[in-house]
């Protein structure tokens, strides 16, 4: 495995790369699924001429929804979490940028229970948090159940406006144990990237090694609710913003973990914020189960670390094997 | 049991229905209302007692009457009517309920004694958990006004409970109450036309109806029904959550969001003013949201609000009046356009 490192781009010439890729054609559709093969879930809908039907129905669909919105009359959990929101509008904006945008290849689907909770740990990469938006839609797109994915994020999250008002109503939750095991206890599915910012904001050279996994208090928390970890390794998030320097003095005056410097962020403006456009591939791993253990096992230390390097080492491993798998990070 | 029972706040709105409703409890003899001013309000025949809770005077009132359960709902983020500021306030809800606990505890015949205590003890901040349990310690105590009051409150009323254990203690920790009568800051903010709100936050909010918050103080002011315990911390809530976004929607009021500092300069600027009662910790809450977990009040002291936070909002509603853009009309318009959109496609087809 230590052989598994990432292809640079930008190192060898387009033609070069071209001819590779056509040489190893053979091998690559051996070894990886053919990109296309994803199965969607929904067909889209009916192109409008033939019947004006479908049209009139969702012109009067849309119409129910905003009246719906404007008297107020939609329902939220606890957490601030609106499903109307997120499945009518905010879901069917990433999707351009899931579909299109990133081509994003699931894989392990099946790994995911159809009911109960689940905690579902991935690696964290991308500068900007845009792993955990497309694992949201990959699952909720591709589970056939349509599972809402409750993601748990930084408290930065919660603390700047607008996204905090977007996380709340997207599900996301502030990563705190308590409202983890409140929303698996309730059978929700629960992502958690238990990295944090030293996943997140790790330089460009650093890519694919995944850092320290906090305090593994997501193992306690899955063992509590005795749900099963689902182990999640997303490839093609970590070039989207190659982080070649980080401005600390800045960063700190901002009161932010890190400030990205990227070949394009701060210097090309609002442009830089544009992320490159890899190829992406989630593959979920076989669940870990969790309700053996007993009821004090929580509270063990030893078993806990056991736990979270089982997790860890899984998700490395896989993402090794992804990487080789990959044949160009674009395509 | 519970035959005298003594309640504090006599003269304002909530506290005077209390005594009214406990007035006509088969089980309660006699019912003492103690306010600092006389009530504006009739209180079904109870007797009333003009007494400052803040003076050792209440000993003697608490030793007189012979009181076995003390109401304590003088705790309040305004002040009643327009004497007073946020000092009186102040010294009221604190120092007000180190004497009269200091008289319960003179007191041997005091049995039971109940706080109208407030969600407010948790602050709202964005490092919190989403939803807090009784036993959940805030992650930053509020710095001043009502809620500082509340924190302080409690620690004394935990004193007390430690130096008479012979008392039942019972704190009722409130989430908003709501109701047509009801004289909150949070109803006081509901009746502008335009409500000014923090940009780009959407707290959650939740709300007791005051015919349940009526209620779960009789529950706690009694003998505990079978299966129940009606001592120690509760939160009380209704079920569900509403956006501030939600609330302004069904109220009919637009919003005018504005940034953060703009929002807490304007707040101090119309407080010097003197208009409203817009504290700091009040933009907090409008910022962040707050939620309590209600499983302790169910469970164990075995109360079921008769109303949620959406109808007791509802219920709100009604009584204000519509607003700038009622959401019926609202939903006619967009009801109309739908109407001409499917009449014009008929036609073209």
């Amino acid at each position: 495995m230590a052989d598994a490192k990432v292809i640079p781009f930008g190192e060898e010439p387009r033609a070069r790369r071209k001819a590779r890729r056509a040489g190893h054609g053979g091998r690559g559709t051996a070894l990886a699924p053919v990109p296309e093969a994803r199965t969607d879930p929904e067909p889209p809908p009916a192109p409008r001429p033939t019947g004006g039907r479908t049209l009139d129905e969702r012109i009067a669909g849309g119409l129910a929804f905003l009246r719906r919105r404007i008297t107020g009359d939609y329902e939220v959990d606890d957490f601030g979490y609106d499903e109307e929101l997120t499945d009518q509008v905010l879901m069917s904006l990433l999707r351009p940028l899931y579909d299109k945008y990133f081509r994003v290849e699931v894989k392990g689907m099946e790994n995911i229970p159809a009911e109960g909770g689940a905690l579902i740990v991935a690696n964290h990469s991308g500068t900007l948090p845009l792993d955990g938006l497309m694992l949201q839609v990959a699952v909720h797109d591709n589970h056939p159940a349509q599972r809402h994915l409750r993601l748990l994020a930084a408290d930065l999250v919660f603390v700047l406006p607008v996204m905090n008002e977007l996380a709340r109503k997207a599900g996301h939750t502030l990563a705190c144990a308590e409202d983890a095991q409140r929303l698996l206890e309730r059978g929700e599915i629960v992502g958690v990237m238990p990295e944090g910012f030293k996943g997140i904001g790790k330089p460009f050279a650093d890519r694919y090694k995944l850092q320290r996994f906090g305090r593994g208090g997501f193992v306690s928390t899955a063992l509590k609710a005795g749900v099963p970890i689902v182990p999640c390794s997303i490839v093609g998030a970590e070039e989207i913003y190659p982080m070649i320097g980080n401005a600390k003095t800045l960063a700190r005056v901002l009161g932010l973990p890190y400030f990205p410097i990227t070949p394009t962020f701060p210097w090309l403006g609002p442009l830089g914020a544009v992320p490159l456009p890899t190829k992406w591939t989630i593959q979920f791993g076989e669940p870990i189960a969790t309700d053996g253990y007993p009821a004090e096992a929580a509270d063990d230390p030893m078993l806990m670390f056991n736990l979270t390097d089982q997790v860890r080492e899984t998700i490395q491993h896989t993402l090794y094997k992804l990487l080789v798998q990959r044949r160009s990070v674009f395509f | 049991m519970g035959n005298v029972v003594l309640v504090t706040g006599a003269a304002r709105q909530l506290g005077g229905r209390f005594v009214r409703r406990i007035q006509r409890d088969p089980d309660v003899d006699r019912v003492i209302g103690v306010d600092a001013v006389a009530p504006e309000h009739h209180l079904g025949g109870a007797e009333f007692l003009k007494a400052d809770i803040r003076h050792p005077a209440i000993a003697r009132v608490l030793a007189e009457t012979g009181v076995d359960t003390v109401v304590h709902m003088d705790i309040n983020g305004t002040p009643l009517g327009s004497r007073g500021g946020r000092a009186s306030v102040k010294e009221t809800n604190v120092i007000g309920t180190m004497q009269l606990l200091g008289a319960c505890q003179k007191a041997p015949h005091v049995q039971r004694v109940v706080i109208k205590s407030s969600t407010s003890v948790y602050g709202s901040a964005p490092r919190d958990p989403a939803v807090f349990t009784e036993n959940t310690p805030p992650k930053s105590l509020p710095s001043g006004g009502f809620a500082k009051d509340t924190v302080e409150v409690e620690g004394y009323v935990r004193g007390f409970a430690r130096r008479r254990p012979d008392v039942a203690v019972c704190v009722l920790r409130f989430a908003n109450i709501l109701g047509p009568c009801a004289d909150s800051p949070l109803a006081e903010y509901f009746s502008l036309p335009v409500l000014p709100t923090v940009l780009g936050y959407d707290p959650r909010l939740q709300f007791v109806h005051e015919d349940d918050a009526i209620d779960v103080l009789r529950i706690a002011a009694a003998a505990p029904r079978r299966g129940t315990l009606n001592s120690g911390t509760f939160n009380i809530a209704g079920d569900g959550v509403l956006l501030l976004s939600q609330v302004s929607r069904r109220l009919g009021r637009p919003t005018l969001p504005l940034f953060l500092p703009t929002v807490t300069w304007a707040g101090t600027a119309v407080r010097s003013l003197g208009i409203t009662d817009f504290s700091p910790e009040q933009i907090r809450m409008l910022t962040h949201g707050r939620v309590v977990e209600t499983t302790q009040m169910r469970e164990t002291l075995g109360f079921h609000p008769s109303y949620t936070t959406a109808e007791t909002f509802e219920e709100f509603a009604r009584s204000r009046g519509p607003g700038l853009l009622p959401p019926a009309s609202l939903a006619r318009t967009v009801d109309r356009l739908a109407g001409v959109l499917s009449a014009r496609r008929g036609a073209s087809q």
